[in-house]
């Protein structure tokens, strides 16, 4: 059994509409900064025990309840502790 | 022989006594049921998952309570004919365990928005809707954050039942209160026994409350269970 750490970051799919990004985006301007394109997401941070490979584990994870395919991507990074 | 509307409640559901007077109002024994006493669902007639912010929407809206043990129960008895509605969180639900197609995002203009709306009945062919005449515009409110309809795989536009319109019937983007594809504000499954909305028919079931047009969305799947 060997424990890990992953940092995972769920965004929404290109092409699918970030009103959260649009707001920070119009905020940031508003402070005179010149941002383009703003994508907001959320980032867990898991640390965790498994006997298989920790990178399907993080995968299962993230289908089976932090990531919507409808309308999110995931990425992660991983380090054992 | 009386019919049992079975409630489901999870933790930070807040709609559920509404709901629950709607079906009494109605016409049948509404029973409200805690999620972890999922055996007790099984012995109702029709379900009606009502809003609220079930495990306070985190994650994303509906998708802790969409995998509890009382919402694959939920599944199974729908799979197996029983009628279905979520309403707003409910509907949440539905689609984020996968019993309806698409998804419910944040709305296009990144806020809360609770009011009044029109809505547009497309299809009058399910057990909710078939006391509405097709194309008729109704009044009901509602009051979210996550309620712009994203279409996902299985969904055809033939599922849609519901439409944000003004009050003559026009649907474009003036009436669209929260960004939906095609102004969705309520879809029906394929066997057409389970359908989701974002607008409150309990909240629109007295003259009282400011109109009673979701009184007949009870009326309806009271008078279908009773054939």
């Amino acid at each position: 059994m060997s424990k890990y750490r992953a940092k995972i970051y769920i965004t929404l799919k290109n092409g699918i509409l970030d009103a959260e990004g649009e707001t920070v985006k119009k905020a940031l301007n508003s402070l005179g900064f010149d941002a383009l394109n703003v994508r907001s997401g959320k980032m867990y941070v898991i640390e965790f025990n498994c006997d298989e490979d920790p990178k399907n584990v993080v995968e299962k994870m993230c289908k089976q309840l932090l990531a919507n395919p409808v309308v999110n991507n995931y990425y992660y990074e991983l380090e054992e502790l | 022989m009386a019919i049992v509307i079975g409630i489901p409640v999870y933790p930070g559901t807040n709609c559920d006594f509404d709901v629950y007077k709607a079906i009494k109002l109605a016409g049948a024994i509404p029973k409200r049921i805690w999620y972890k006493d999922y055996e007790e669902i099984k012995k109702v007639d029709a379900v009606v998952i009502p809003g609220g912010f079930s495990y306070a929407d985190y994650i994303r809206a509906g998708a802790i309570a969409a995998r509890t043990k009382m919402t694959e129960i939920i599944k199974e008895l729908g799979a197996n004919g029983m009628p279905i509605l979520g309403i707003c969180n409910g509907f949440q639900i539905l689609v984020e365990s996968g019993i309806l197609p698409g998804a419910l995002a944040v709305n296009k203009n990144a806020r809360f928005i609770c009011r009044w709306v029109h809505l547009k009945v497309l299809r009058i062919d399910t057990p909710f809707t078939q006391l509405y005449a097709e194309g008729e515009i109704i009044k009901m409110p509602i009051a979210h954050m996550e309620g712009r309809y994203v279409p996902g795989e299985g969904f055809s536009d033939d599922l849609i039942v519901l439409q944000y319109s003004d009050r003559k019937g026009n649907v474009n983007d003036e009436s669209n209160p929260n960004g939906s594809y095609k102004n969705i504000a309520g879809i029906v499954n394929r066997e057409g026994n389970i359908m989701g909305l974002m607008p409150h028919p309990e909240r629109a079931s007295e003259r009282i409350l400011g109109g009673n047009d979701g009184l007949r969305m009870f009326k309806a799947l009271i008078d279908y269970l009773k054939r």
